[in-house]
């Protein structure tokens, strides 16, 4: 993994190199280098299955977190793609030509994190929800309890049991 | 609304045209009407024990539970000896077991079966996610009450409810049949613009006729 990355450094402006297991890494790639480098490790270095593409929000930050898992399956080894975009109007370029597969992923992010990718098919289509009139709810300012509260009718009498605190109930009945 | 439920025209193989209006055209615009019982009580309790006798579910796994509902079709808890049976489409069952969670695209789903369900028809919620949401009391999707959109004659409790549960809840839904308790359906009739507005409520492109046998 070291020395792909080591060759991958010399031709992209790659981030430094996090090592999760043996063959799982993952690294950084400034948004305009992400399609290169994704034809470059699909053609050149055998990583020819997209596993997934999924989204992060950092809303601290004000930046989504774009992940893609490529998968090289004669070499055994894992390789996510972080790609970091401004939160505010974010968008990024499709791969649907790159792998098809990717379409459905980006469908999914323009309807659950509100993430466009212009060009992607049927990208505006509903994809899970039906008939959303709010904000995306993966969102990490959807507030997802207030919404269900709004939405959907309580039966009284439900009762919860938190297990933290029944344990210190439990284990310090006078308090501790 | 849905493209294929607009109105619009049609040129026919003969080249005739012709104009379609899909809503009044394929789908029944009376709303649900009250069974009332026969003329004596005896004979109404005749029929409902026969009632009773014949279960048909409809297969339709709304979520999770459905799971629980495989074991009982097969020969491990075998429903059937209790003259309990599955059936593949809404028009040949009487009885809709909602089992498990439900989202509200699925809800929508349910709907649609629920009505095209030919009386006497009865609803089972299976799971504590059809009581008061279960695990899902927070989500963005899932309702809490299944008894605010459906007419729901028993609740089975448990995450899941094993199969045992399940076949104990059919004998108590038998019980409740041939007392005469079972009324769901003329309550849905009878309610049926407040079904309809809590049903509309949540459900936000409702692109179907209001009532749709």
């Amino acid at each position: 993994m070291r020395e792909l990355h080591t060759r991958l450094k010399q031709l992209f402006p790659l981030g430094e190199l996090t090592e999760q297991r043996p063959d799982l890494a993952f690294v950084t790639v400034p948004a305009a280098f992400l399609r290169p480098t994704l034809l470059h490790l699909r053609d050149r270095e055998g990583f020819t299955h997209l596993v997934l593409l999924t989204a992060v929000d950092w809303l601290e930050e004000g930046q989504f977190q774009l992940t893609y898992l490529l998968t090289n399956r004669h070499a055994a080894t894992t390789l996510g793609l972080r790609v970091m975009l401004p939160r505010e109007d974010a968008r990024m370029e499709s791969i649907h030509e790159v792998w098809p597969t990717a379409a459905t992923y980006q469908r999914e992010l323009r309807e659950m994190f509100g993430i466009d990718f212009p060009g992607s098919p049927r990208l505006h289509e509903e994809f899970i929800l039906e008939g959303w009139n709010d904000i995306p709810p993966y969102r990490r300012d959807f507030d997802t309890l207030k919404y269900a509260r709004e939405s959907y009718n309580e039966r009284p009498g439900r009762e919860t049991h938190d297990p933290a605190t029944h344990m210190k109930q439990k284990l310090y009945p006078g308090g501790a | 609304m849905k493209e294929e439920l607009l109105k619009r025209v049609v040129k026919g193989p003969d080249g005739v045209e012709f104009e379609v209006e899909p809503l009044r055209d394929y789908y029944c615009e009376a709303p649900p009407a009250v069974h009332p019982p026969v003329y004596a009580k005896i004979v109404e309790d005749l029929f409902n024990w026969a009632r009773s006798q014949s279960i048909w579910i409809l297969g339709f796994g709304t979520g999770c539970g459905a799971i629980e509902m495989r074991p009982l079709m097969t020969p491990r808890f075998d429903a059937y000896r209790y003259g309990i049976q599955w059936r593949p489409t809404p028009r040949q069952a009487n009885l809709l077991v909602i089992s498990g969670y439900l989202s509200v695209k699925t809800l929508k789903r349910a709907i649609r079966a629920y009505e095209q369900m030919q009386n006497p028809k009865y609803v089972v919620g299976l799971g504590s996610c059809t009581i008061n949401g279960g695990m899902y009391w927070d989500s963005y999707n899932t309702i809490k009450r299944l008894d605010d959109y459906l007419p729901v004659d028993l609740y089975i409790t448990g995450c899941m409810p094993r199969p045992e549960a399940l076949l104990a809840g059919f004998e108590d839904l038998k019980k409740l049949i041939r007392a005469g308790k079972a009324e769901g359906a003329n309550q849905y009739a009878e309610n049926f613009d407040w079904y309809k507005t809590n049903q509309k409520r949540v459900i936000h492109d409702w692109d179907m006729p209001d009532y749709n046998w």
